[in-house]
């Protein structure tokens, strides 16, 4: 028992942290001291009003307002703030107990559907798909022609509108429910009663009180729209929706009349919906970590935006300069937006890929390569940016090229194909119509043209039956298929180069190798360049003439894959190779001690000097810039004479 | 997809069964009211029996339901306490101004509401926001009470359009149009700003996914990655959500019919509850879960036509 007691322990909701988290948005914290006031003032409301409600004086008839009358007054001299304030009381009571009735029905059967599952679950989940197709407002006034007072009307208010809550704490539960600390309380033999109210009652709080904002707000109205009907009160008492009707009567000699009750609501419905809102971002937040991290990175953020603007001095030369390069990258930084401002993700990145020629970008996740890709499309993520250096294609600049060439380069000049094949198609449309398309916004094709066409580039990525395929949907598609069909894509425009981002990451292992052969294929027939971005060792080898590896955001080592694969030149380079299983000799698999620095934490001499077994004292003391090492390779390492000795087996 | 149009149509039986059945319960609860309402407060305990007995409000509850299933399935939805009209002739000479008031409210949201939710989603700067606080206030005003507003400003104010009334197509066109516009305001206000955040939200994730950044990167043009490919996928929530506030929208013709005086369905149910008119109130009842029905088959029809997984399997 005692042993299991801190995993259960974890996930008690504590109070102080969302409170705190609410105090932070100024917007919510108004809505809550502007609906406390209002719940205050109108329930102390003989005590607070400056007048009887009813009292009519006929002497100071509709007059706007004034001091003596905050509000005004209405068509029989009545004071209107009074009137707001103890039709309040009717309205919000009304609402109240709406309320309460939604969540007293709908949280315990949402509970117990969700908890118990079977049948009983499916009996609640029917009926509640039957009560949400009645129009509520009918039911209302069926009640009412039945029934005097407003109870009955709230109570079944309540009951018609509790279907919404019901399916949302449903869900919740449903999921709660598969959790390991659930399971783990249900092992050590926690009674269903006692499961539910210490671990899933405390998970459902937070999007249950989302529902019961939306629905407070929207029993007001509905409260109002009685009113108005002249169902809740019986005249001359006040409730919000009655003064609209009052003042509705006299809108055209005292239009003012209107504004006092009808803001009312409007400000209350406002409120209500501000607060919700902050519950559930507060909830998101507090159920998703990863987000308070991420924000958390960007402490250094602006220094490392200033460094960025700079780019690391990168002496010309060091590169071997591609007089003939299809691509030239030089000192490409890329910055994305965090919380603080701007994140530098991809440090003066510098490298070339020749015509036909293909590259490996090598490197653990999070290092930047999938970054450095996207922005030669100018594909950046929202808010990102390109903040330094250039991108010389086939004798065009990429940087700070007029958005509309950079379009013209899309497909035509460079292709894509990425990483999860069924999530690069649309779902909407067959991949023949998607392919079509893609066709002739690239090339000046008639329909048929485009058509006897997209066959053709189906049966090139060698699609069997390429007619049936082009009729299919995306969700037919086995992953390899979808694959071949957005290599077909990305050929539709005939592109110079190919930027392949982790192609065969999501496939099984002998597709892997079919699509690996395909593209090998292609580059031979099409003489198109390809940068293949991955973190297989095994792809790089098979596939790739040379490699540029990254890490954090910088390329540390640029070669040939036989000169690298025998002599790596950076100890990082070293590390990967090492620890890839295809290359390892006997024995426990070596692996590279610590992690990579996230971006905004980068050291600020050789960014890999804390992992790095051969490190020496003038490692850490300034940036690290690309130098030329033996045959015609790069390398951002002091000391590659150092690296060697345990390599030297592994090459072969 | 063809499950799916069977399931609803099986669901349509229960369902009106309840509505129906509810409302007879419910009703029959206080036998008096009726021919207290007719009656006024003279009636005497002997003509009330009389009025009851005449009305067949003397026999128990389930074979009045009987008697008045019966009459359903003979296509009689039986006649108003109050002229003894035929309750489907009364329905049936208002389902029109009903039907126009809603459908044209829903053309409005749905044309505006995803315009806007659109030009929000791809200008999320100040357009942006300000689409946002917009939708905000349409949430936040009820509808009768703008509806008042409208009229106290266009109507009394400007004096441009009228403040009550239907005016048929057939008899003028011009004034036709004219009497549904403070109507379909006052209505398609809320409505409106649902769906533009749903349009926005949905259309925001969709720009985000992995195909759309294909589509660019094999070069097609932002103007058919934004208005095909982005909107037909964000369609699919968006077309459920009109579907759920086409039937909001009914609730929500009771008050509007009711303010701007037009002679629909909604302002019937509202002024038959106060004489206790039971047949109408259930002929009207019957009439909008028919319609509901109507409306969610249609939804579903959409949804398959824009989502091909539902469309196949």
């Amino acid at each position: 028992m005692s042993a299991v007691a801190p995993v259960v322990g974890v996930h008690r909701v504590s109070w102080t942290a969302p409170v705190r988290e609410l105090l932070r948005r100024p917007l919510a914290c108004g809505a809550l001291v502007y609906l406390v006031c209002l719940v205050a003032a109108c329930s102390a409301a003989p005590l607070v009003a400056p007048a009887n409600p009813n009292y009519e004086n006929l002497l100071d008839v509709s007059s706007g307002p004034s001091l003596a009358h905050l509000l005004g007054t209405d068509d029989l001299g009545r004071d209107v703030l009074s009137r707001i304030l103890f039709g309040g009381r009717i309205t919000l009571l009304d609402a109240a107990e709406a309320v309460i009735v939604f969540v007293v029905v709908g949280v315990p059967l949402g509970l117990v559907a969700g908890y118990l599952g079977g049948r009983l679950d499916r009996l609640v989940m029917s009926v509640t798909d039957i009560v949400l197709s009645i129009p509520v407002i009918i039911v209302l006034l069926v009640v009412a022609a039945v029934f005097q007072g407003d109870l009955p009307l709230m109570v079944s208010l309540g009951i018609v509108a509790s279907p919404s809550i019901i399916r949302v704490v449903r869900a919740t539960t449903l999921s709660v429910r598969t959790e390991l600390y659930v399971k783990a309380a249900e092992v050590i033999g926690l009674s269903r009663l006692q499961v539910l109210r210490r671990h899933i009652l405390p998970q459902v709080l937070a999007p249950a009180l989302v529902q019961v904002s939306v629905f407070a707000a929207a029993a007001i109205v509905l409260e109002a729209v009685l009113g108005y009907l002249g169902l809740d009160v019986a005249p001359p008492a006040p409730s919000w929706g009655s003064m609209i009707a009052e003042a509705a009567t006299v809108i055209d000699q005292q239009p003012w009349l209107m504004i006092p009750s009808g803001c009312v609501i409007a400000l209350t419905v406002i409120a209500l919906g501000l607060v919700g809102d902050a519950v559930r971002d507060i909830n998101i937040n507090r159920r998703s970590p990863t987000v308070l991290r991420a924000r958390s990175i960007g402490s250094g953020s602006s220094q490392n935006g200033a460094r960025a603007a700079e780019g690391t001095p990168n002496p010309e030369g060091s590169v071997p300069s591609g007089a003939e390069a299809l691509l030239s990258v030089r000192d490409l930084s890329i910055v994305l937006p965090n919380a603080g401002g701007e994140l530098l993700i991809v440090d003066a990145a510098s490298f070339d890929i020749g015509r036909g020629e293909s590259l490996g970008i090598v490197g653990e996740s999070g290092c930047g390569k999938t970054i450095t890709a996207r922005a030669l499309l100018g594909l950046l993520p929202p808010g990102g940016r390109i903040a330094g250096g250039s991108a010389m294609f086939d004798g065009e600049q990429l940087v700070g090229a007029r958005k509309q060439s950079r379009v013209q380069l899309r497909g035509k000049a460079i292709g894509l194909i990425s990483q999860e094949p069924m999530a690069a198609l649309d779902p909407a449309f067959t991949v023949g119509y998607q392919l079509r398309e893609v066709i002739r916004a690239n090339r000046k094709l008639g329909r048929r043209a485009a058509r006897t066409e997209s066959l053709d580039l189906l049966e090139q990525v060698r699609l069997p039956n390429p007619v049936l395929v082009a009729g299919r949907y995306p969700h037919q598609l086995s992953g390899g298929m979808a694959q071949r069909a957005c290599i077909a894509l990305a050929l539709a425009g005939r592109p110079k180069l190919l930027i392949a981002d982790e192609p065969t990451t999501a496939l099984d292992v002998t597709v892997q190798a079919e699509i690996l052969d395909l593209l090998t294929s292609l580059r031979h027939d099409t003489g198109m360049a390809i940068l293949f971005v991955t973190h297989d060792w095994g792809v790089v080898a098979d596939f790739c003439e040379r490699t540029a590896v990254m890490y954090a955001g910088q390329v540390v080592e640029i070669g040939g894959v036989d000169e690298m694969f025998r002599l790596p030149l950076h100890p990082y380079t070293e590390g990967l190779l090492a620890a890839n299983p295809h290359f390892a000799g006997e024995g426990p698999l070596p692996s590279i001690p610590g992690t990579v620095p996230p971006p905004g934490a980068w050291p600020s001499g050789c960014r890999f000097a804390p992992r790095c077994p051969y490190v020496t004292v003038d490692c850490k003391i300034s940036a690290i810039a690309l130098r030329p090492g033996t045959e015609g390779r790069v390398t951002r390492c002091l000391h590659p004479e150092r690296i060697g000795g345990r390599t030297t087996d592994v090459s072969s | 997809m063809r499950r799916m149009i069977l399931r609803r149509l099986l669901q349509a039986v229960p369902l009106l069964l309840i509505v129906s059945s509810f409302t007879f319960v419910l009703v029959s609860l206080i036998p008096g009211s009726v021919a207290t309402a007719l009656l006024g407060d003279t009636g005497t305990p002997a003509e009330i029996v009389a009025i009851q007995r005449q009305l067949g409000l003397n026999r128990p509850v389930y074979v009045q339901y009987w008697h008045w299933l019966d009459g359903v399935l003979h296509g009689s939805l039986g006649s108003s306490f109050q002229n003894h009209q035929s309750v489907a002739s009364i329905l049936n000479a208002r389902i029109g101004v009903t039907l126009t008031l809603v459908i044209a409210t829903v053309i409005v949201v749905a044309i505006v509401g995803v315009s806007l939710g659109v030009l929000a989603a791809v200008r999320p700067g100040v357009i942006g926001r300000s689409v946002d606080s917009l939708s905000w206030l349409g949430l936040a005003i009820p509808n009768f009470w703008l509806g008042l507003l409208l009229v106290a400003f266009f109507s009394i104010f400007l004096s441009v359009l009228p403040s009550e009334g239907f005016v048929a197509f057939s008899t003028s066109p011009l004034r036709w149009l004219e009497s549904l516009v403070l109507p379909v305001i006052a209505l398609a206000a809320g409505p409106l700003a649902i769906v533009v955040k749903q349009t926005r939200d949905a259309m925001v994730s969709v720009l985000e996914s992995e195909f759309v950044r294909t589509l660019r990167a094999s070069g097609l043009g932002e103007r058919s990655i934004v208005l095909k490919h982005a909107l037909r996928n964000a369609a699919v929530p968006v077309v459920t959500v009109l579907g759920v506030l086409f039937a909001q929208l009914l609730s929500g013709t009771v008050i509007v019919e009711t303010v701007f005086v037009l002679p629909g369905l909604g302002s019937l149910a509202a002024s038959s509850v106060s004489a206790h008119d039971l047949p109408v109130i259930e002929g009207v009842a019957v009439y909008f879960t028919l319609i509901v029905i109507a409306i969610n088959l249609l939804t579903d029809t959409v949804y398959g036509w824009l989502n091909p997984k539902v469309r196949v399997t």
